[in-house]
């Protein structure tokens, strides 16, 4: 048997961490972007944007376990949450 | 993940994939049979089965009429009525309605008064049949694969999704793990331990990948503005009813005049809607009767279209003129439409739907074969410890146990579902949640003893426990019902639905039989093996 080190095993639940909660949160704010972009009657943009939030959340959760390590998955998952987000905030100010 | 993207996949597939697999398979199990769930609901009522045996002779619009007939006089102040007339998949004309709530009365209340106010009618006689038994049939099976049970739905419905977001996750990093996937299809290895688990988990996931990858994004998407409410608040707010008229579009609901006025006859709206769309409506729905305001909402038969929206055709049930419609749906709200259309699949004729249903095995074998794999896996790094007599990790030990409570025992729990439909007494109070406690009791029970004792024996003696139930049912139902085998296989196109259950509940209780007869043989022969090699040592317990 291999034992795993506790440096692996926090690394995992970081990454899971990151991947359920980070992405989903990011996937939330990622679509309603989208929702809002989108050029088409407000029935259409929500039936695609949440069609797609899906696709999205797959590939980002494929994403943090596949980048180099549990700190650069955070990095990016909160990174670009904030960034989108902060777009998100100023739309939702001017609308 | 400290390697390359392959292994990484791999890893998120394995543990994606087995967190979740013991809760896919009931899903899985339970979303199959659902396919059938009006069949089921159908062999489950055999006090039904004499009505439907004579073919239909009268038409549709004859068969409304006399439904219309006999609500006018049950129920002439109901809210609504609704009728399904006989099809391919119904023989019967079933009528339903629901009346306007008294003041105080909770929704359970309401539920179980619904489940009261409904008649069938037999299409040769126009007689009513005789009241079949109190059961929930396919309905409690279809509402399993996602609502789960002893729960509320909301719990269900987010257990499930999540579980089916981790299969879309294991699904997708599955295929980028996999570098030879049009060859592996062609690839399989029996007898050969874990290269064989794994080929038969290859083969059952790619030989039906679109399948599974549509059937989990779709059934994702069935929940999706609850699972996913962000684009509903960034585009409505807090409106989501708002969202839910727009993009669900239904008749506008009408509220009753208050004034009576006689139904119009219902005859001439079906023969036009006939010739319009070339079908009969399997579908009426006629709200406020008998009042000003009446509506009379006609569904065209599914068959025509991938989405699950049915055009419909409206009149006005006071003057029966033809009303407007609602407006045509735009090419996204249809698109959404049709992806949810694809995983209930009422589109499907026979053969398209017993695809869908070979399918759906496929699926649970997949998840069967990938769980197993995990534990063949697992169990060769204790190789040498159990070969000096001791034991295997916890973790392997909790996994065979809940792949046999799981694998071997959901079947023997379906079984038992069926048996108490059989054999519980026809008065019984309370019947419908019996039949369904009975499906826990026996997985239960299933469960337990594996985690007791999850060895070989266990698998084959559930195993062959589930065969005997699950093939045995035909028999059953010869000593339980009048429509056997012998009379269903040459009686009415009606009594095809009897028939086949039996067929297709046997031919499954076949295949669990050849795979415990399998794992005895395996057994047997490993068993003479170590003897020959080692006489003095026991033949350390092993799942297959």
């Amino acid at each position: 048997m291999t034992t795993l080190t506790w440096r692996y095993r926090g690394g995992v639940a970081a990454r899971t961490l990151a991947a359920v909660g980070g992405g989903y949160v990011l996937t939330s704010i990622a679509s309603a972007l989208l929702a809002i972009a989108l050029p088409l009657p407000r029935a259409d943009a929500v039936s695609i944007a949440t069609l797609l939030s899906f696709v999205i959340y797959t590939c980002i959760i494929l994403w943090v376990f596949a980048t180099g390590s549990a700190l650069r998955a955070w990095t990016g998952v909160a990174a670009s949450s904030a960034m989108l987000g902060a777009v998100l905030w100023i739309v939702g100010r001017m609308a | 993940m400290k390697d390359g993207l392959r292994q990484s996949m791999a890893w998120v597939h394995t543990w994606s994939g087995l967190l979740v697999c013991w809760l896919l398979l009931l899903v899985f199990m339970g979303g199959t049979a659902a396919y059938y769930k009006h069949e089921i609901t159908f062999w489950m009522k055999p006090e039904l089965h004499k009505a439907a045996d004579a073919p239909s002779r009268v038409t549709p619009a004859e068969s409304a009429t006399l439904a219309v007939r006999e609500l006018q006089q049950r129920a002439p102040k109901a809210n609504a009525w609704f009728l399904d007339l006989p099809n391919e998949r119904n023989p019967l004309i079933y009528a339903s309605w629901t009346n306007p709530p008294k003041k105080g009365m909770s929704r359970e209340e309401r539920r179980a008064a619904f489940r009261t106010q409904n008649f069938t009618l037999d299409p040769l006689t126009g007689e009513k049949t005789a009241a079949p038994r109190d059961t929930r049939g396919g309905e409690f099976l279809y509402r399993l694969h996602f609502d789960l049970y002893y729960m509320s739905a909301i719990w269900g419905r987010w257990i499930v999704g999540i579980a089916a977001m981790f299969m879309l996750v294991a699904i997708v990093s599955g295929v980028i793990t996999h570098k030879r996937i049009f060859k592996d299809f062609f690839t399989f290895r029996p007898k050969k331990g874990q290269r064989s688990w794994l080929d038969a988990h290859n083969a059952t996931a790619v030989l039906a990948l679109p399948f599974h990858l549509m059937i989990t994004y779709t059934g994702i998407v069935t929940l999706m503005f609850m699972y996913m409410p962000a684009p509903t608040k960034a585009l409505y707010g807090s409106e989501q009813n708002t969202m839910f008229s727009e993009v669900f579009p239904n008749a506008e609901r009408v509220k009753p005049a208050k004034q009576f006025a006689p139904l119009a006859d219902v005859a001439p709206m079906l023969l036009q809607a006939e010739r319009v769309w070339g079908a009969a409506p399997s579908r009426v729905v006629v709200t406020n009767p008998n009042d000003a305001n009446a509506r009379i909402e006609l569904h065209r038969p599914a068959g025509q279209q991938l989405s699950n929206i049915e055009p419909t055709m409206t009149f006005d049930g006071a003057s029966g003129a033809q009303l407007s419609g609602p407006k045509p749906m735009s090419t996204s709200l249809d698109a959404r439409a049709a992806i949810y259309g694809l995983h209930v699949a009422h589109f499907a004729d026979p053969l398209l739907r017993a695809l869908f249903f070979v399918c759906g095995l496929a699926g649970t074998a997949m998840v069967a074969t990938g769980a197993l794999l995990w534990g063949v896996k697992e169990r060769q790094k204790y190789a040498k410890v159990v070969a000096n007599g001791g034991k295997v990790g916890f973790g392997v030990r909790l996994v065979d146990a809940l792949n046999i409570g799981a694998i071997a025992g959901l079947p023997i729990a379906f079984a038992a579902y069926f048996w108490a439909n059989r054999l519980l007494p026809v008065e019984m109070a309370e019947r419908t949640n019996a039949e369904a406690n009975w499906f826990f009791i026996a997985w239960g029970l299933a469960a337990l003893l594996a985690q007791i004792r999850p060895t070989r024996a266990m698998w084959r003696i559930q195993l062959t426990l589930g065969a005997a139930m699950l093939a045995g049912i035909p028999l059953l139902n010869a000593f339980t019902t009048d429509t056997h085998l012998g009379v269903t296989l040459f009686g009415g196109p009606g009594l095809r639905p009897v028939a086949t259950f039996d067929l297709v509940v046997l031919a499954l209780g076949l295949l669990l039989g050849w795979a415990a007869w399998w794992l005895g043989r395996k057994a047997k022969k490993q068993a003479v093996a170590k003897q020959q090699a080692n006489p003095a040592q026991q033949p350390p317990l092993e799942a297959a």
